[in-house]
């Protein structure tokens, strides 16, 4: 068995292929999106592997020449740009498309969901080669609250199918956003509903308000059941529609961008933590894994085999993942360019690949 | 009239190879009135020159322009020796026979 990383990077697209134990690791890249290579430096900010054909998404912005998206149907080896420009808006919309931030998988086939800058979401019914704006939430009444965070106005979750721990609906969604917050549809994206109840917003008056807050990354647990790391704030939620629970005791902070669960076992996840709103380092100035394994009832230090020098990277919203194996391994990249692996068996990280491009996702799979 | 557009290397791939593209273009004209002159030459605008563009290469213009129709910030289109946004933009007039030099700016790090 082997398994493919697929990394996103400020400067080009890279894959390592790791061997049975995860510990061994070849880093190819930066991958050649298109045959003049100006692709190639693009700031690869979303990475999705449909998990029915593998067939892998890179959404790509070129300072020069704009936003794409990239598909491979070999695993990486080869790259292709669809014909017709993938993610546009209508006509009739005044805004341009900035930049993919996230792709999920729907449960029909073809199905995917791109969260983009500006705030948006779009959906595909062919594999990720053209898209159509899902216009309830384009129009949500809301939208024009919707402020730009540091990394510009963007959705960044999407989970097709889920607005509670019980059970899945094709008609249902969970999507997160900065600033706005989590909404919710439950009618196919003709209707959403913010879902914020008790998720705090540190930069506005109110003490809870109903919307408008920065959820960082949302995280669908095993068992179904919600966690989010928020800009200032660790929670979870068994229906998100009636509230949030914070889970931030025992961290050493609670602000961070990511959050990764374990595919097989309730409870258990990762998060990375980060000082302040105002000062994106890791805490103590030394590179911080936190993992929970009661559903965020308590967190201990996930380190071992980490550096211990002093480490000034951090851990972006896309930037952590696992790759669903029996024996998962859990991924994450830093700004500064490194990439780590820890198996659940192992419990040790192993660097991936160092000295890279601040790493913005990491996407991967057991092939 | 015609003009020719001449690609960076860079963007060639998405115009089949070209380094430079002839279009021909009927002028620019008032509703009723003659086609209009500048300096003794017929003129089209450079939106006109770049949806004929778009029209032969789809894969080509949304590396020029986004999906609004809005030039890219660090994309720049020159007609003759004038940058056009220092001109008119998208409205600047090309006369007949002009050259629309497409160039990438100075971006990135």
């Amino acid at each position: 068995m082997t398994y493919l990383l697929v990394i996103g990077t400020r400067k080009g697209l890279f894959t390592a292929t790791g061997d049975d134990e995860r510990r061994t690791w070849r880093v190819r890249g930066p991958h050649r999106l298109d045959s003049e290579d100006y692709a190639n430096m693009a700031g690869v900010y979303a990475v999705g592997i449909d998990p029915r054909t593998r067939r892998i998404l890179a959404g790509a912005e070129s300072s020069h020449f704009g936003p794409s998206v990239w598909y491979s149907d070999d695993l990486g080896g080869s790259w292709h740009e669809p014909e017709r420009t993938p993610i546009a808006f209508p006509e009739d919309v005044d805004a341009s498309f900035a930049r993919a931030w996230h792709f999920a998988f729907g449960d029909e086939p073809g199905t995917v969901y791109a969260g983009v800058e500006p705030t948006a979401l779009f959906r595909s019914g062919d594999g990720g080669e053209s898209f159509e704006l899902v216009r309830g939430l384009w129009d949500h009444p809301h939208r024009g609250d919707w402020w730009p965070g540091a990394g510009g106005a963007a959705i960044h979750t999407v989970i097709p199918g889920r607005v509670g721990a019980e059970g899945t609906d094709p008609r249902s969604m969970t999507v997160a956003m900065s600033t706005g917050g989590v909404y919710q549809t439950r009618d196919g994206g003709a209707s959403w509903k913010p879902a914020n109840r008790g998720i705090s917003a540190v930069f506005l008056p109110e003490d809870d308000p109903e919307y408008g807050q920065c959820v960082h990354k949302v995280a669908i647990g095993s068992d179904g059941e919600f966690y989010a790391q928020n800009h200032h704030g660790v929670y979870r939620s068994t229906d998100p529609a009636a509230g949030w629970t914070s889970i931030a005791e025992g961290l050493p902070t609670d602000f961070g961008f990511s959050y990764v669960t374990h595919p097989h076992v309730p409870g258990t996840g990762y998060v990375f933590p980060v000082v302040s709103q105002v000062c994106h380092l890791p805490p103590d100035g030394h590179l911080a894994v936190y993992r929970t394994e009661d559903a965020g009832a308590s967190w201990h230090p996930a380190v071992k085999g980490l550096p211990e020098d002093p480490y000034y990277g951090i851990v972006l919203r896309d930037g952590a993942c696992t790759d669903g194996a029996a024996d998962p391994g859990f991924y994450f990249g830093t700004r500064t360019g490194d990439v780590f692996c820890a198996t659940d068996s192992g419990g040790e990280w192993t660097r991936v690949a160092a000295h890279l491009p601040d790493v913005l996702c990491v996407r991967a799979l057991e092939v | 009239m015609s003009v020719t557009v001449l690609l960076p290397q860079v963007l060639q791939s998405d115009a089949g190879g070209a380094s430079r593209v002839d279009i021909a273009l009927v002028a620019a004209a008032p509703a009723g009135g003659p086609p209009p002159a500048e300096g003794g030459r017929e003129h089209a605008t450079l939106r006109a020159v770049l949806d004929e563009l778009a029209r032969r290469h789809p894969g080509l213009d949304r590396r020029i322009r986004d999906d609004q129709g809005r030039l890219r910030r660090y994309v720049n289109v020159f007609v003759d020796s004038d940058e056009c946004r220092a001109v008119g933009g998208l409205d600047t007039p090309v006369p007949d026979g002009a050259e629309v030099r497409v160039l990438p700016s100075v971006a990135g790090g």
